[in-house]
């Protein structure tokens, strides 16, 4: 006899899939090497319309992985991906890639263009004019809080963080509804680092986006996702609401989630004994 | 104004023009077509491992054929390949000159090209390549947008290398020939005229470091996206394509332009001279193709790339009809122009009456102090004595026939250019060259000539041939014809010494001298 909770929660999705397809779903998505590797090992996800999803877990847990597949720069062995409920094995990933943003781990700016230019290549891609292209530049520069002069600048003129909010702005360009991040931040100082989560924050919120974000620090994903799926070995350990999380039975994921409170628990008594 | 008047560099300056144009189309079409083949090459290779080690290594087997015999070979291949087609589709084209020379340097510039186009796009940072892929280009986007820009510094880098070699390279195009700076080098190497030498060494170098350099200043431009210096550097070369394709600085083709052919030596140049002056003289025009190697020559003469030269029994007796034995002057002279009319249609118009035999020669006192005289003196000597000869000598059937008949077994033997062997002997670092007859240098430098008592040499008359095409040419034979029989061994000697002595003459003025003395005698 199936379980009562589990049929329901089969009623649940049913009746989600029926209202809305999910932004982003995966299903029993797995990708192998040849070397019998395997990368991912069945994963199954749903990431819902306008939710900020953080992806946690070790280097080498798949990750990576997961999001590149989500504009088809890696392609599953097994399993279906389906965005707003379209197959997009289906779909051509030229177009495909053009209206999802994606943000590099290593940032990706094209050295030989300005900092304009690299910001509206999508829609230059996209075959809108030179004026228009000129014009979102300029807004997105404004939305990532950069000023409007650095419009004429080459990326090596930029600072870490400078880079990475024009790499946002890049990803932002061709307005998408979908905004892949992996590990955007990794690079960057710590102030930089938070004041840049909280503008993704604010932009998630203020565009309507569907954000996942990749990270192996779990600090910054409690602090700026709604939802955490944390990934090991290419399979998934735990999905769900970041306090959720916290009181987690899994030995692995209580230890991924001791992290912050740890360094809280620190900071809490470093204050306490210079306040004394 | 007090120019040195030396009348070398107004003549050097006289035929910059013509060199200089010739020169930089050859090198520019060249250029342009190596670019045309490497360029995409590369871009084949990209994701091809087997087919970029292919095309790497035999580009690198290219580069160290050396340039000169490289561009020779491509002369017999095109000569096959011209008659070829002639045969199949009636179309002919010349195999002298401007088409072997561009392919030859073409070839020669694809290795630069191809490794610094496939290392400057291989060495991209993958994860800009990545986010070209990830921002939603397509492959040739990638390759156009993002890729090759990044890698233009290279690739740029490896076509200035290649300009310069083509624009080096170019000079030795002359042999085969394709009028070019080489032109002031070879003639100026045979005739010591070192004026002439470093004239088109300094001209070749300023022309290639010009090129470098407005190559240079496009690439700074597009890097800098500076509109003036790309503009500054395609005016450049615009004017320098312009200066190679003007008229004039090309090729005078008029409908009866003839065209004289010269190995490369003093002699030849003095009666290039002489032909072109008794041509111009009856009202007709002609070009020279100075300096063709001897391989060349005669092969050019028969498909009519030129028409008239002059040539030496010998030669044609020995390398072509394959003879060994040697035979008196008149017998060979006439089988020799019977052999030419019935195999080639070539006419051989008649001897110029002096002969330019191989002959070996040895210092005057060294010989009288040995007691050599006669070829057959000189064998029992051999082995403690050694010899130099030009470049041809060791490999022709005269020094076999010379070393079977008189024993000859020299302590060491070495090729050099006949104008380095003077010296050489007269320093003391050679015994024996193998000097020519009618070489103004034999008397010059105190040498005697060793007779060929058992007459293992034939003789070597100057004969004037004429190309098949002109089988038939009237004006043309009665306009060299007062040349035929008119010139004695002593004259020619005497003008070939005015070209290659200290205060050289230009082979013009020594050609006007030897029709000077010609007149008197008449």
């Amino acid at each position: 006899m199936p379980h009562p909770g589990l049929a329901n929660f089969r009623i649940a999705c049913y009746v989600r899939t029926m209202s809305a397809p999910a932004a982003i779903a995966f299903d029993d998505v797995a990708k192998g090497y040849a070397t019998g590797r395997r990368a991912l090992d069945g994963v199954t996800l749903d990431v819902h319309a306008g939710e900020f999803l953080a992806v946690v877990g070790p280097s080498g847990s798949g990750k990576t992985t997961l999001l590149r597949m989500v504009n088809r720069l890696s392609e599953p062995t097994r399993g279906v991906l389906r965005i707003n409920g379209e197959d997009i094995g289906k779909l051509d990933p030229i177009a495909l890639r053009r209206r999802i943003g994606y943000v590099f781990q290593g940032v990706g700016l094209f050295p030989h263009l300005t900092v304009a230019e690299n910001i509206a290549i999508t829609p230059k891609l996209l075959g809108w004019d030179g004026a228009r292209r000129r014009r979102r530049a300029l807004e997105l520069l404004e939305l990532v809080r950069l000023p409007a002069d650095y419009a004429a600048r080459y990326p090596d003129e930029l600072s870490g963080g400078e880079r990475q909010r024009v790499g946002l702005a890049r990803a932002l360009a061709a307005k998408p509804d979908i905004l892949l991040m992996d590990e955007p931040f990794s690079a960057l100082d710590s102030l930089t680092r938070e004041a840049l989560g909280e503008d993704c924050k604010r932009l998630h919120r203020e565009l309507g986006l569907t954000t996942v974000l990749i990270t192996h620090d779990m600090l910054e994903a409690v602090l700026l996702a709604d939802r955490i799926v944390v990934m090991r070995e290419g399979r998934i350990v735990a999905d769900g609401a970041p306090a959720a999380l916290m009181k987690h039975d899994d030995p692995f994921v209580a230890e991924l989630m001791q992290t912050p409170r740890r360094h809280a628990a620190q900071l809490r008594a470093f204050l306490a004994g210079n306040g004394s | 104004m007090s120019w040195p008047a030396d009348p070398r560099i107004a003549d050097a300056f006289a035929h910059l023009p013509d060199y200089f144009g010739n020169h930089v189309r050859v090198s520019l079409i060249a250029l342009a077509l190596g670019l045309a083949l490497s360029l995409p090459l590369a871009l084949l290779c990209l994701r091809r491992p087997v087919l970029r080690a292919a095309a790497l290594a035999v580009t690198s087997i290219v580069q160290t054929i050396p340039g000169l015999a490289l561009l020779a070979l491509f002369y017999p291949l095109l000569l096959a390949l011209a008659s070829l087609s002639e045969e199949l589709t009636g179309v002919s084209f010349s195999a002298l000159g401007l088409l072997p020379s561009v392919l030859a340097l073409a070839l020669y510039s694809m290795l630069p090209v191809l490794r610094n186009t496939i290392t400057g796009l291989g060495s991209i940072d993958p994860a800009v390549r990545e986010a070209a892929q990830g921002v939603g280009m397509t492959p040739r986007q990638s390759l156009t947008m993002v890729e090759l820009p990044l890698a233009m510094p290279v690739i740029m880098a490896g076509i200035r290398t290649a300009a310069v070699w083509v624009v080096g390279t170019a000079t030795l195009s002359t042999p085969i020939g394709q009028t070019s700076l080489g032109n002031y080098i070879f003639a100026g190497l045979q005739t010591q005229n070192w004026v002439s030498v470093l004239f088109g060494c300094v001209a070749a170098a300023l022309l290639a470091l010009a090129i470098d350099q407005l190559l240079a200043l496009m690439e700074s431009g597009a890097a800098k996206r500076s509109r003036g210096r790309i503009a500054a550097s395609a005016l450049g070369l615009l004017v320098l394509i312009a200066l190679a394709f003007a008229p004039g600085g090309g090729n005078a083709s008029g409908a009866k332009n003839y065209v004289i052919g010269t190995k490369p030596f003093a002699e030849q140049y003095v009666l290039a001279s002489l032909i072109g002056e008794r041509l111009a003289a009856s009202g007709m025009t002609a070009t020279v193709r100075e300096g063709l190697g001897s391989a060349v020559i005669f092969d050019a003469l028969v498909a009519g790339d030129i028409d008239v030269y002059v040539e030496y029994t010998g030669t044609i007796w020995a390398n072509q009809m394959k003879r060994n034995d040697a035979r008196p002057r008149e017998q060979v002279l006439a089988a020799v122009t019977r052999w030419l009319k019935d195999r080639y249609n070539v006419t051989v118009l008649g001897g110029l009456g002096f002969e330019n035999a191989y002959a070996l020669a040895m210092s005057k006192q060294r010989a009288d102090a040995l007691g050599i005289r006669t070829l057959s003196d000189l064998g029992p000597h051999s082995p403690d004595l050694s010899i130099a000869g030009d470049y041809e000598f060791f490999a022709r059937p005269e020094w076999q026939a010379l070393r079977a008949t008189y024993g000859l077994m020299f302590r060491r033997q070495q090729s050099m250019q006949s104008e380095f062997m003077y010296p050489a002997i007269e320093g003391g670092d050679v015994d024996i060259i193998a000097a020519y007859t009618s070489d103004g240098r034999v008397a010059q430098y105190g040498l005697t000539t060793l007779t060929d008592d058992r007459r293992a040499i034939p003789p070597y008359d100057a004969i004037v041939l004429i190309s098949p095409r002109r089988a038939g040419d009237v004006a043309l034979a009665a306009a060299l014809r007062p040349l035929i029989g008119k010139i004695d061994v002593a004259t020619m000697r005497e003008a070939n010494r005015r070209v290659g002595s200290e205060n050289a003459q230009t082979p013009q003025a020594a050609a006007a001298w030897l029709w000077e003395q010609m007149s008197k005698q008449r």
